[in-house]
């Protein structure tokens, strides 16, 4: 009986040790959840905080209340959430550049822009960095997808008809935003210092050598020297992690801006 | 003057009509009503049990009982008991003026969770297609950039061949310089030139066919420029001697 009993009792004891853990970490979610820096980083409508219900309220809070999805109305004409109208092209082009700051701060800190320590960077990101070689593949594929989509989002838009009025001036922009594009992946093509990339560079740029009256001026400053040379390389390297990321993110906030001034997404069809 | 509208005027003929039956119902002040009502009922109530009721009926009540039994039995004298209220329609006035709305309600829905799902699944889609890709191919690297080499043929990156193949048929400067310049300024200027209003793709076939040609013809240059020419930038099938492209 005693044995009987203890037995159980120890069985009882486990289960009532596993009921108290869940009950403790139920209570402590709660009370985290509940309290005031918990509701005051995710606010009102956020689906972490405590209470959420799926309310129209809630919904419209999610929106507004984070500095992210405000990109974002509130509400979007029904049309707007269709796959088969805008393919995703636009926000898959914003994506990708955000994946390639990301992965391209990443290589910055295994790089230094000189003609002698270039090459051997890139080349012991493959050898010597966890990662390193996938990183740098993740950034050149990315940054190629980067111009086909903001190509097709550009072609997208015109078969919609979507550069009219209002929208004239957004499409200004974007044309900006294509050009600047061609330039950020165009810089970075001379920085792994090796054959591709020298003389593609060097196609490239006799292109600006061509210009009227100014041409040998123009390559001049794109080159920084007469021909490509280690500064080359630095103000390219320069332009292509600061300079052009600098602008394109400024014409890219312009660009959001007039998108929803100019009344959300253009009608359908 | 505003035309007033036909439901209102039927209505307030026929609150005329009923208002007529009972002789002077429009000028008997609103008060009256509330005084009968209260009084023609429980009249022998003590003022106090009648005030919660309704305070607008309590100073009524409150009131020496005589004024209240006199308004009582005015009303009382009459042949219906029936309360009578009838309105004089002022002006008419319509929304329009004085509201202006600007957003027409359309169908619309809920960016959470409509759209931010939709969002989502396409930034996880794309970046697993990524990193499958980079996983299986890898990115090229030649050997170490070199002055004293050049390599036959030397060619841009991809987006750039377009123009590269332009070189091999005009001059220089109208094929590197002119060509991408006004390329640039012409797409700029597209919603100035082209002015028509609709969206529709039948009335608008001249836009969509000049733009698709110039699509179609930088698309066909581009992979002319990069699978069709070997050495000496010279036409080659892309079978013949492999691809003279990398990325």
């Amino acid at each position: 009986m005693p044995n009987g009993n203890g037995h159980q009792g120890n069985g009882n004891g486990r289960r009532g040790l596993r009921l108290l853990v869940r009950e403790r970490v139920h209570e402590t979610s709660e009370k985290l959840q509940g309290s005031q820096v918990w509701s005051s980083i995710f606010r009102p409508g956020s689906i972490f905080r405590k209470g959420y219900s799926d309310s129209p309220r809630n919904r419209a809070y999610v929106v507004m209340n984070s500095v992210l999805y405000h990109l974002h109305p509130v509400k979007v004409k029904r049309h707007a959430v269709k796959i088969s109208y805008t393919l995703c092209l636009g926000g898959l082009s914003f994506f990708l550049f955000i994946l390639l700051t990301i992965t391209g701060i990443f290589l910055m800190f295994f790089y230094r822009p000189t003609d002698v320590q270039a090459y051997t960077d890139v080349q012991s990101l493959a050898t010597s960095v966890a990662f390193g070689q996938l990183v740098r593949n993740l950034h050149r594929w990315g940054a190629h997808l980067m111009v086909l989509t903001v190509f097709l989002h550009m072609a997208r838009v015109f078969y919609h008809g979507a550069y009219k009025p209002p929208r004239e001036f957004n499409w200004v922009v974007g044309v900006v935003l294509l050009f600047l594009t061609l330039m950020l992946s165009f810089s970075g093509y001379l920085l792994p210092w090796d054959q591709l990339s020298l003389w593609a560079v060097t196609v490239g740029t006799n292109f600006a050598g061509y210009s009227p009256i100014l041409g040998s001026q123009v390559k001049f400053v794109l080159l920084g020297s007469k021909e490509i040379s280690t500064d080359t390389l630095l103000r390219w390297y320069v332009l292509h992690v600061l300079f052009f990321p600098f602008i394109i993110t400024i014409f890219l906030a312009v660009h959001f801006w007039r998108v929803r001034k100019d009344g959300g997404i253009s009608g359908p069809l | 003057m505003v035309e007033i509208p036909e439901h209102l005027l039927k209505r307030s003929q026929a609150a005329r009509q009923r208002a007529g039956g009972d002789g002077d119902g429009e000028a008997a002040p609103p008060a009256t009503d509330d005084a009968s009502s209260d009084t023609t009922g429980e009249g022998a109530e003590a003022p106090a049990a009648s005030a919660p009721t309704a305070p607008a009926a309590a100073p009524a009540a409150a009131a020496p009982a005589g004024g209240g039994r006199a308004a009582a039995a005015a009303v009382a004298a009459r042949p219906a008991a029936v309360p009578v209220r009838t309105q004089r329609l002022l002006t008419v006035v319509k929304a329009g003026s004085i509201q202006q709305v600007k957003a027409e309600p359309g169908d619309k829905v809920n960016v959470w969770p409509h759209l931010l799902q939709v969002e989502f699944v396409a930034l996880l889609l794309c970046s697993a297609f990524l990193i499958v890709f980079s996983i299986f191919k890898q990115s090229p690297l030649q050997s170490e950039a070199n002055f004293n080499f050049t390599p036959n043929p030397s060619k841009a990156p991809w987006y750039f061949l377009g123009l590269q193949e332009l070189l091999s048929y005009f001059d220089a400067q109208v094929a590197g310089v002119y060509i991408p310049g006004f390329g640039l300024a012409g797409l700029m200027a597209i919603p100035f030139i082209d002015r028509n209003l609709s969206h529709h793709p039948e009335d608008r076939k001249i836009a969509i066919a000049i733009f698709s040609m110039f699509i179609v013809a930088s698309a066909v240059l581009t992979i002319f420029g990069s699978f069709f020419r070997g050495e000496g930038f010279n036409f080659v099938f892309p079978w013949e001697k492999g691809l003279f492209f990398d990325f």
